[in-house]
């Protein structure tokens, strides 16, 4: 069973130096494939993703992070409308979705991570996150905001129907936004 | 007749890698049996047993979702162009998954 260390953002405390610590690096998978086995990203874009699930809790929230095609890089969260609205369920209005892959498609940018919310159990994915997942190139990062302090991050790759976890690294500056 | 068809990730494997490939038809029906003729395997993917559009897949003719422009019924005319795009949904779902 591979333990992940939970990262507190609690938005109302006071800033300090590691309180968006490294996730702990899971076994990586034996299987050898060659994607890539973390997903690189900065801590901005974690918090406004926790920001998101917590303030659709208890309906899951999702979204994506666009970045530069071929890059791997997240760099534009995109908050999605879920139109299930549903504490266990999510779904992408396909009609907000082609707005937003054709919006990626003129900005020659893909989805590099497609974030969802579990609002009361583990961010592991379910049967239904596997069966539909449609975008073989991208993170599958899931946050569970059961507890209501502490946040649960975790991403995957789902190619195949075949779930393989993969580190996720965070970037950026670990001091949050200014106090007060 | 020709009608554009652009193509997701995950269909690409269909068609030799390419965004966006040819077909024809006057239903969405027709243009997906004229698809796979071209393509095979594709229907296959979009389709399912008792003949209704994948709830995996989003269609859209002219960027309208064909939920709302009668499905595989949808008429299409020279011309159009047509979008396929992976549904993007999950969730924790009943009890009994992890």
């Amino acid at each position: 069973m591979r333990l992940d260390r939970a990262l507190h953002v609690d938005p109302g405390a006071r800033p300090h130096p590691g309180i968006l610590g490294k996730a702990r690096t899971p076994r990586p998978a034996q299987d050898g494939g060659n994607l890539a086995r973390v997903l690189t990203i900065d801590r901005e874009h974690v918090r406004a993703i926790v920001a998101h699930a917590r303030r659709d809790h208890p309906d899951e929230a999702c979204g994506i992070v666009a970045g530069p095609a071929g890059s791997d890089r997240p760099e534009r969260v995109v908050e999605m409308t879920n139109a299930e609205r549903s504490p266990t369920f999510y779904r992408f209005d396909p009609t907000e979705q082609l707005k937003v892959w054709r919006e990626m498609d003129e900005r020659d940018e893909v989805p590099v991570v497609i974030y969802h919310s579990h609002t009361a159990t583990e961010a592991y994915p379910s049967r239904t996150d596997v069966a539909y997942a449609g975008e073989p190139d991208a993170h599958y990062l899931l946050v569970s905001s059961r507890d209501p302090v502490e946040v649960e991050i975790r991403s995957y790759r789902i190619v195949d129907g075949t779930v393989t976890e993969e580190e996720v690294r965070l970037t950026g500056s670990v001091t949050g936004p200014e106090p007060g | 007749m020709s009608i554009e068809v652009r193509i997701p990730t995950i269909l690409r494997q269909y068609t030799g890698g390419a965004k966006s490939v040819e077909a024809s038809g006057s239903s969405l029906g027709s243009l997906i049996d004229d698809l796979d003729a071209r393509h095979p395997g594709i229907r296959s993917r979009l389709v399912t047993e008792d003949g209704k559009l994948h709830r995996f897949v989003n269609v859209y003719v002219n960027d309208e979702d064909v939920r709302f422009t009668g499905a595989l019924d949808t008429g299409l005319s020279d011309g159009d162009s047509v979008t396929i795009l992976p549904a993007v949904a999950g969730g924790s779902g009943a009890a009994g998954t992890r």
